[in-house]
């Protein structure tokens, strides 16, 4: 254990005693370490280097109620032991002044034991020089613009990476900590011809350096993107099958796991209320959420709550098999948490994912295209367009046309409508390529029929 | 804190605070801003932030939390040319400072002789949000108290509501900046805001409605029982509503936009591809169209960050400029850009008082205050009737731009069908898609009603989210595309 982790460790024990003294009956403290640099270089040119070392510490206070406890969050970067000692008095004061919740508390046990080494950082990494990173951000700007000749601008190529610890311990006696890292590039080049101009991204991301994508392969395939969006138009507005592609397919994967999560469960409020151990994909869905998965972006040996990472099955071969919890939405439906809390520091904490995909299919997106005979492949979605409430879905997007197994032409200014839940039933391909850019992953998939609105 | 006179502007309330709290007087902020300029570079600034955010939220009856949070720090920026070094410290102190301006001068290697930095009160700031209480020091006790009674009253509205949140957020931030060219700014933002949802049920259907409120001003403006009764009917009402919706048309038709918050159709058009970084830059579907035709006659759409009380005004921005009237399209022509103070240099312009950050972590870009249409001269009543079928939409909830492409969308929450000239049935929310440089071009009719959204908007850039306002009196925008799901 290094000297600044043991150090953590002490203020998060100091400020559990301090919680405990001004009368909190139970408390959690998070304090999280961050050290990040971030560069970004347009052209030749370096726009910005930005460096910043943060710390953070939450506490929350619980105290017993009349019918339930009270709970508060106060957060602040002030890690001076009279500041931390001050502030947990003001959280069980700040507590005193909500009201009493049966369902509130910490998880009464379960918490992690082992806490595997899952390849979260490398130190080799640590020495790394900024202006490596620099160097990254101008090969993949430089392999872009000598892609091809109407490759004449772009947003920049951006390089960041990041370090952060984090220790986590509560009043039932579990504290526990790891240091994670994680580092990117991306790349957001323009192409143009004639009247038409557009960007388009690619980006890579890994827990360690030696993972990433080669610069000049992110710099290449972003250009590749940006130079197939040139002469985008619109197309009759029509029902056709609809192939999300690797970059567009996450989101779907997201939203299905939103409308999963205990809170939007017991509130009423995800379309998938009723669903449980139901049929809701097609059989050929499987959604898993892992939290330890090696080296993954999203990775982590215990939640938010200490509790154990693990993988949970979400759908498999199309039937709704758990929600994620953590321990207060469990509790409100009479279940074990599933090691699903997101935490941090200025917040309490609810149900998010760690490494969560789509188990990927047998044929690539190239023979997905070929098999299509007149439909839309989404590469670009915009809006915010999704009512978990009832599944309506509705968003911008951009992508190409297929006529005859074909790309025709590239597509623009339409919207793609459906209802998520008719989606997931009506996916009839998945595509084999399974690619991680961050926490969320998916292969391609096909969606049977969906609404095109255009001209 | 609360012991501030209010009397006093927010701009010498800040500057007390900074220097008897932190001890940050001239000749220290001189001092950090020197170690900056002992390399090459042209420019170099100090934010300093000291924040304090409460919230206290409300579900099924029960305000389970309450939370209080402190952001403090400060983030140096060194500027040379187009490259702009950036270090930041959660520490507030001339220490913290003078070590970040050591990291963020790294941008340039050449050191050189500089003459010191003489800062003196930057000057024509406005004074748009003084208040007497902040919003943080409102006991929590009252904000628990108010947050039961909008349960009870949300509830007892119609037996179809099975769901109430509801949640109070109270801001306030004190900033201050100093900058090589010896600007001196300091300012107090109080922020506030409400939310409303509620879910109504009938039989196995579901449906949401949602309504905010918020601004620069005192708690107790939103207290009034008026104002939050308001807030809460809307809220009822729409997710009555939406419970009667039925699937909306899908493909271009002739679309009526109502007034107030449907302005996001102008900050998602237009708005961000008119900010100065983008222009500089060259990657805006706007880039050289200054002085051209991009609306409609008649069309004026402005970026004001002086009305007082909005939540998307500021007296200076975030390098110390102080915030304007900026008129972006003059009766359909393309008359500005919003600038910061980095890419108004590089452009020969003058900086627009646009420089705003999220906190003292990031590095400022040109951002929108509060961005809205000058009312027109037709009847409301007029512009429906004379649409024979389609869409009028009232309400909006996020929109997204691609700058680049110019194609830009918006999500209703609130719609309907026209069905020969009046209002029909309701329909269900659907993403609207556009192209901004010609979208307002197909605007037909402008209606007197010009209204400013509730003030809850918040606005995504690079990551970093900043408080804005949005305004439109009612118009007609023909052949828009629609993505519902009914052929």
């Amino acid at each position: 254990m290094s000297a600044s982790q043991a150090e953590m460790e002490n203020v998060v024990r100091h400020a559990l005693e301090a919680a405990g003294r001004a009368g909190a009956s139970q408390a959690d403290v998070l304090l999280v370490e961050g050290d990040d640099r971030e560069v970004r270089v347009r052209g030749d040119e370096i726009e910005f280097v930005k460096q910043a070392q943060e710390r953070g510490l939450g506490i929350r206070a619980l105290v017993d109620g009349k019918e339930g406890r009270q709970t508060s969050i106060v957060s602040t970067s002030d890690l001076a032991p009279d500041a931390v000692a001050r502030m947990a008095e003001e959280a069980v004061a700040l507590a005193r002044a909500t009201a009493p919740d049966p369902t509130a508390g910490l998880p009464e046990g379960g918490f992690a034991t082992d806490l595997p080494d899952l390849g979260l950082c490398d130190p080799a990494d640590r020495n790394v020089a900024l202006d490596a990173r620099i160097e990254d951000a101008k090969r993949a700007e430089a392999a872009a613009r000598d892609f091809d000749a109407r490759i004449d601008n772009s947003e920049g190529s951006q390089a960041s990476s990041g370090y952060a610890r984090v220790v986590y311990g509560n009043s039932q006696g579990f504290v526990g900590s790891y240091e994670s890292a994680s580092h990117g590039l991306f790349a957001e080049p323009l192409a143009r011809e004639g009247d038409s101009m557009q960007r388009d991204y690619w980006m890579t991301s890994a827990r360690r350096l030696a993972d990433l994508e080669d610069a000049a392969t992110v710099g290449r395939k972003a250009a590749a993107r940006a130079i197939r969006r040139l002469g985008g138009k619109r197309v009759e507005t029509c029902e056709v099958p609809v192939i999300f592609d690797g970059m567009t397919a996450p989101s779907l994967i997201g939203q299905v796991a939103s409308c999963v999560s205990g809170y939007s469960v017991y509130r009423e409020s995800t379309f998938l209320g009723d669903k449980l151990g139901e049929s809701i994909a097609a059989s050929a869905v499987t959604i898993v959420d892992d939290g330890r998965l090696p080296g993954g972006l999203g990775s982590k040996p215990f939640d938010g709550e200490g509790q154990p990472t693990r993988r949970n099955v979400i759908v498999q071969d199309g039937t709704l098999q758990t929600w994620l919890l953590d321990a207060y939405s469990g509790r409100k439906l009479d279940l074990p948490s599933t090691g699903s809390a997101a935490r941090g520091t200025g917040s309490a904490p609810r149900v998010g994912t760690t490494n969560l995909w789509l188990e990927p299919g047998d044929k690539t997106l190239d023979e997905l295209i070929g098999e299509l005979d007149r439909g839309l492949v989404v590469t670009e979605l915009i809006g915010m367009g999704f009512n978990p409430t009832t599944g309506d879905y509705s968003r911008g997007a951009a992508g190409l046309w297929v006529e005859n197994g074909e790309v025709v032409h590239p597509v623009e200014e339409i919207t793609i409508a459906g209802n998520l839940g008719d989606m997931l039933k009506s996916i009839d391909r998945i595509g084999s390529e399974l690619v991680w850019r961050g926490r969320t992953a998916s292969p391609p998939v096909r969606i049977a029929a969906m609404t095109v609105a255009g001209e | 804190m609360s012991a501030s006179d209010p009397t006093q502007p927010s701009a010498d309330r800040a500057l007390d605070f900074f220097r008897g709290r932190f001890d940050l007087d001239d000749g220290s902020l001189a001092a950090a801003l020197d170690t900056a300029l002992e390399r090459q570079v042209d420019y170099a600034d100090l934010y300093f932030e000291y924040t304090t955010t409460d919230s206290v939220s409300l579900e099924e009856g029960i305000v389970k939390s309450g939370d209080r949070h402190l952001e403090q720090g400060v983030g140096v920026r060194a500027v040379r040319g187009e490259r702009q070094g950036y270090a930041h410290s959660d520490e507030i102190s001339v220490e913290s400072a003078r070590l970040a301006a050591g990291t963020a001068r790294a941008i340039a290697d050449e050191t050189r002789p500089h003459a010191p930095v003489a800062l003196t009160t930057g000057a024509g700031g406005h004074d748009l949000y003084s208040i007497a209480t902040a919003p943080t020091d409102v006991p929590v006790a009252t904000k628990v108290d108010w947050l039961n009674e909008i349960d009870a009253y949300a509830r007892a509205k119609s037996p179809k509501v099975s769901q109430v949140m509801a949640s109070v957020v109270c801001q306030n931030k004190h900033t201050l900046v100093a900058a090589s060219d010896g600007t001196r700014v300091a300012d107090v933002l109080p922020l506030v805001r409400v939310n409303v949802q509620v879910l109504a049920a009938d039989g196995s259907r579901r449906e949401v409605g949602y309504q905010g409120a918020g601004g620069r001003f005192e708690l107790e403006t939103l207290r009034e029982p008026a104002r939050w009764q308001g807030l809460v009917d809307e809220a009822v009402r729409i997710a009555l509503l939406n419970l009667e919706a039925e699937a909306c048309p899908a493909g271009a038709m002739d679309v009526v936009l109502g007034p107030g918050w449907p302005g996001i159709l102008l900050h998602e058009a237009i708005g961000h591809g008119l900010e100065g970084d983008f222009n500089r830059k060259k990657t805006s579907a706007f880039s050289d169209k200054m002085g051209q035709r991009v609306a409609a006659e008649g069309v004026t759409v402005v970026d004001d960050g002086t009305i007082p009380g909005r939540r998307g005004s500021i007296n200076v921005d975030d390098e110390g400029t102080p915030s304007k009237r900026n008129v972006l399209i003059e009766n359909g022509v393309l008359v500005g850009y919003m600038q910061d103070r980095l890419n108004a240099e590089l452009m020969g312009v003058e900086p627009t008082g646009n420089g705003r950050r999220e906190s003292y972590a990031h590095l400022p870009l040109p951002r929108m205050t509060n961005t809205f249409m000058l009312a027109g001269e037709d009847d409301p009543q007029d512009i429906l009737a004379g649409v024979e079928d389609w869409l009028y939409a009232v309400s909006f909830g996020g929109g997204q731009v691609d700058i680049t492409s110019g194609k830009f969308v918006f999500s209703a929450s609130e719609a309907y069908r026209i069905e020969g000239g009046r209002i029909g049935r309701p329909v269900k929310g659907a993403t609207l898609i556009g192209n901004g440089p010609d979208v307002l071009t197909r605007v037909t009719q402008i209606g007197h009603d010009l209204a400013l959204d509730e003030g809850v908007g918040t606005c995504g850039k690079d990551g970093q989210g900043v408080p804005v306002g949005v305004g439109l009196p009612t118009i007609r925008v023909n052949e828009l595309t629609v993505g519902g799901t009914e052929g």
